[in-house]
């Protein structure tokens, strides 16, 4: 059985309230939903975020942006009520380039939810997350900030 | 060996530190800037714009968008300091987030810890107004020879 989201009406805002911050809007990153705890972030090629303009390979910089988000997302499907939460480090293995003109996806888990640390793992793809061309692994502090990302809504 | 190398090379030894960023799209979408510092070493610069942030509330830079910053600076450096014209492909990138990053100028500047025949570390460090207080520091692995 899947686990479903701790709180969904703390995860489903978050998914579309972190694709929409500005640098992520600039990317073009898409919330696509999610399979349990587990959200699904893609990306499309885009010719201004190529890092290697001799293969159009895009740019590592847009895989960490992507891992970022996606785990922040990820740890959100565990929250019982809203909280702000700051990366505290974050590690991405490139297993091989990505295909210039493809789209990518990022899938994430928050595999541990400690009281003040959150430990997450993602994978970045094409097609199929079996055949990844990153892996990502991040650590988040929770309550980073007394000031909420987003309002409880009013009863 | 690819065009973009030579190309690179050629705005090295002109010391055309603004077209090499622009160069590659994405340095160019983060709104990056070169230079060197006192020392002659490169200097990396990335004005404040609206479109990095990640938190609006604070408001702080998105971690990715700093991730990105390092990752391009320690590429541009290594090729940089190297005469090869192959392309370094990242292994592995590793991101210590220290401080948020407020809507400042950040800055970043790497250093080469070593240079093997086949791999490259770098190491990375951030900060904004005061050096000693660093936003994030990073380190990277590069594969510098193709062996296929």
């Amino acid at each position: 059985m899947i686990a479903t989201p701790v709180n969904p009406k703390v995860f489903e805002p978050m998914g579309q309230l972190f694709v929409s911050l500005p640098h992520c809007a600039t990317l073009g990153f898409q919330y696509l939903g999610a399979d349990g705890r587990k959200p699904v972030l893609k990306v499309d090629w885009r010719e201004d975020l190529v890092g290697n303009p001799a293969t159009g390979v895009v740019h590592g910089g847009i895989i960490t942006s992507l891992v970022d988000t996606t785990s922040a997302v990820a740890v959100t499907a565990h929250l019982e009520r809203f909280e702000t939460i700051a990366t505290l480090d974050l590690r991405i293995d490139y297993l091989k380039a990505a295909t210039p003109g493809k789209a990518i996806y990022c899938r994430a888990e928050c595999y541990r939810l400690a009281s003040q640390v959150a430990f997450t793992r993602a994978v970045c793809y094409h097609d199929n997350p079996d055949d990844p061309i990153a892996h990502g692994v991040a650590t988040f502090m929770r309550e980073s900030s007394p000031l909420p990302m987003l309002q409880e809504p009013k009863a | 060996m690819s065009d973009f190398m030579e190309q690179f090379a050629e705005l090295r030894d002109q010391k055309r530190f603004q077209d090499i960023v622009d160069a590659i799209p994405y340095a160019r979408l983060m709104g990056v800037e070169l230079g060197e510092d006192e020392s002659g070493e490169l200097l990396f610069s990335l004005p404040f714009h609206e479109r990095n942030v990640g938190n609006t509330v604070l408001p702080a830079l998105h971690g990715g968008l700093i991730g990105g910053f390092l990752e391009n600076a320690a590429m541009i450096h290594l090729i940089w300091n190297r005469e090869s014209l192959d392309t370094p492909k990242i292994v592995d990138f590793s991101l210590d987030y220290l401080r948020s990053g407020r809507p400042k100028t950040l800055y970043a500047s790497c250093e080469i810890t070593k240079q093997g025949k086949r791999v490259a570390h770098v190491l990375i460090e951030a900060w904004q107004e005061d050096r000693s207080k660093p936003v994030a520091v990073a380190r990277a692995h590069f594969l510098l020879a193709t062996t296929s």
